[in-house]
């Protein structure tokens, strides 16, 4: 094989496809301890000024107060009704399970400005809008699809005898979901806690159109973006990167190394 | 064994919570939008009603098609730009690395779906301004300024930062689980390094390359803040149109037409694409 030249090639050219996508969340790291108002190269001295802004800036403290709770609140409830989906699709079989299960599935595949719109209506309809349990219910919609896919793979791995046995044993059905089912999947169940939480803390389309004055943390860099160029949204951005990083490699973490432990 | 009612008690607190949630929050806003498409609005007020007024004035209206045709032209070419772009990685990353390493490069490039579009754009538009990051470093070499901003090209760049990283991870996913001896097969019986991909990889994969495609044009179609920030929205696409008729105009119904249309476009072209990528190549029994 014409191995080493091609080899080199190619290494130099996945090394430019991860630049391109790293490249955007690298310079927000580095803009964010930079003096310049309009940053750019060579760069300007080093400051936290930014950092010290969003820090002094009571508006950014309501949003990241906001934000929590909605990731916190989409998280929980995400992860239940997951819970719930994935073990009757684990457990059951009945007629119209195809439409059952499309109906967890379907929503991540319209964009999101479509079901920002369909929200907003709907909500108000009802009088729920304008709240931030209205983005707490919409992100739930969102985010239900990828907790159930997380749950019903570690459910994959569960022996279907061990429930029976439980049964055999003299337990419930009750008691074998809380002695057996529920412990089993208690790594997926974190894991999803974790993902769910990171997609609802940045997802801003849905969020800005049903929140009204309730703002979170994207809704804020929107505003900020929208008037003009502000580095005050790096140092925001960064803090926004580590909160999602540190969630998902939790999520990574928890779910892989059971995963690993479940096989050896 | 138990009582039948018992059963169903507990078979239902799992099946229940979801068809719920998902009709009350999923279902109903979805039809709710499509009724509205036929409501009126009188004195900034949206009134119940059954008429065609709103479809009316959107599908007769040239900037709504010229929006449309653009929206539909822009996210086909960033599809097939991430396609591209990515199939090099992707078969590198398939056939050339070990298997330790294609696991870390799929979890590396799963990072960027978590964390902020909206700041990896804000990134974007320093790094191309005029006297941004870019156009800085080309002054070294002499080239430049060029105008990214507000171009097709800033456009593209942002829904590459959606997509790229998706097509990569799923293309590698496809290749990867090729059966190897196959591709092997080929070499051994001459057949020369393109002619494999061309003959032999890319057929095989075809149903993985057909959804990972059909996902990246969903992705910029749907998508308002590449257009937005880095296009300039000059030529506003439909989410740009949903968002200003919308947020400024009180305009749901007519909104709600131009979400209709791009649902109705999304569904069509993902049928093509699944009928497209479960068709049994030609001569295949």
């Amino acid at each position: 094989m014409q191995g080493r030249g091609l080899n080199i090639i190619l290494g130099v050219y996945v090394a430019l496809i991860f630049t391109f996508v790293f490249a955007p969340i690298f310079f927000s790291l580095v803009f964010s301890f930079n003096s310049q108002r309009f940053p750019t190269i060579p760069l300007g001295e080093f400051s936290t000024e930014w950092y010290a802004k969003i820090l002094t800036d009571p508006d950014i403290w309501q949003a990241v107060r906001n934000s929590v709770i909605v990731s916190v609140s989409t998280a929980l409830l995400a992860t239940t009704l997951g819970f719930c989906t994935a073990y009757t699709d684990f457990r059951y079989n009945f007629r119209f399970k195809g439409p059952y299960l499309a109906l967890i599935l379907l929503p991540p595949t319209i964009p999101l400005i479509i079901m920002a719109l369909a929200m907003l209506a709907w909500l108000s309809r009802l009088g729920l809008s304008g709240q931030l349990w209205s983005i707490i219910m919409a992100h739930s919609v969102l985010t239900a699809p990828f907790a159930m896919a997380i749950i019903r793979l570690r459910l994959h791995q569960m022996d279907p005898d061990l429930e029976a046995a439980a049964w055999n044993l003299g337990g419930t059905e009750w008691q074998a979901m809380r002695h057996v089912i529920v412990p089993f999947c208690m790594p997926a169940i974190v894991s999803s806690l974790c993902l769910t939480a990171a997609v609802s803390f940045d997802e801003f389309a849905v969020a800005w159109f049903v929140s009204g004055l309730n703002k979170t943390v994207p809704i804020v860099i929107l505003e900020i973006v929208q008037g003009n160029i502000d580095p005050q949204v790096n140092a925001i951005g960064t803090f926004v990167f580590l909160t999602s990083m540190t969630l998902v490699v939790a999520a990574q973490v928890i779910f892989i190394s059971r995963q690993i432990k479940s096989h050896s | 064994m138990s009582a039948k009612h018992k059963i169903d008690l507990y078979a239902l607190t799992w099946r229940l919570p979801i068809i719920l949630w998902q009709l009350i929050f999923f279902v109903g806003p979805v039809l709710f939008m499509i009724a509205i498409s036929f409501f009126v609005v009188k004195n900034y007020r949206m009134t119940e009603a059954f008429e065609f007024v709103n479809w009316q004035r959107m599908l007769t209206r040239g900037y709504f098609w010229d929006s449309y045709w653009y929206t539909v032209f822009i996210a086909s070419l960033s599809a097939a730009i991430a396609m591209f772009l990515a199939f090099p990685a992707a078969w590198a990353l398939a056939f050339r690395a070990s298997e330790n390493l294609r696991r870390w490069a799929v979890f590396l490039l799963i990072i960027p779906f978590f964390t902020s579009y909206l700041v990896r754009t804000f990134s974007w538009y320093v790094i191309l301004a005029e006297s941004g990051v870019l156009n800085a470093m080309l002054g070294y070499v002499g080239l430049g300024p060029y105008k990214m901003l507000n171009t097709h090209f800033g456009t593209i760049v942002g829904y590459l930062t959606l997509t790229l990283p998706l097509a990569v991870i799923l293309q590698t996913v496809t290749m990867a689980n090729i059966d190897k001896t196959l591709v092997e097969a080929a070499r051994n019986l001459g057949c020369k390094p393109l002619a494999t991909i061309w003959r032999v990889v890319l057929p095989l994969s075809k149903t993985g390359f057909v959804v990972t495609a059909l996902f990246c044009f969903i992705l910029a179609f749907g998508d308002f803040v590449a257009p937005f920030y880095l296009g300039g929205s000059q030529e506003p696409t439909l989410p740009i149109l949903i968002l200003d008729t919308t947020k400024s105009g009180q305009q749901w119904p007519r909104a709600a037409v131009v979400a209709i249309m791009m649902m109705l476009t999304l569904f069509a072209v993902a049928f093509t694409a699944i009928v497209l990528a479960y068709r049994k190549p030609k001569g295949a029994r």
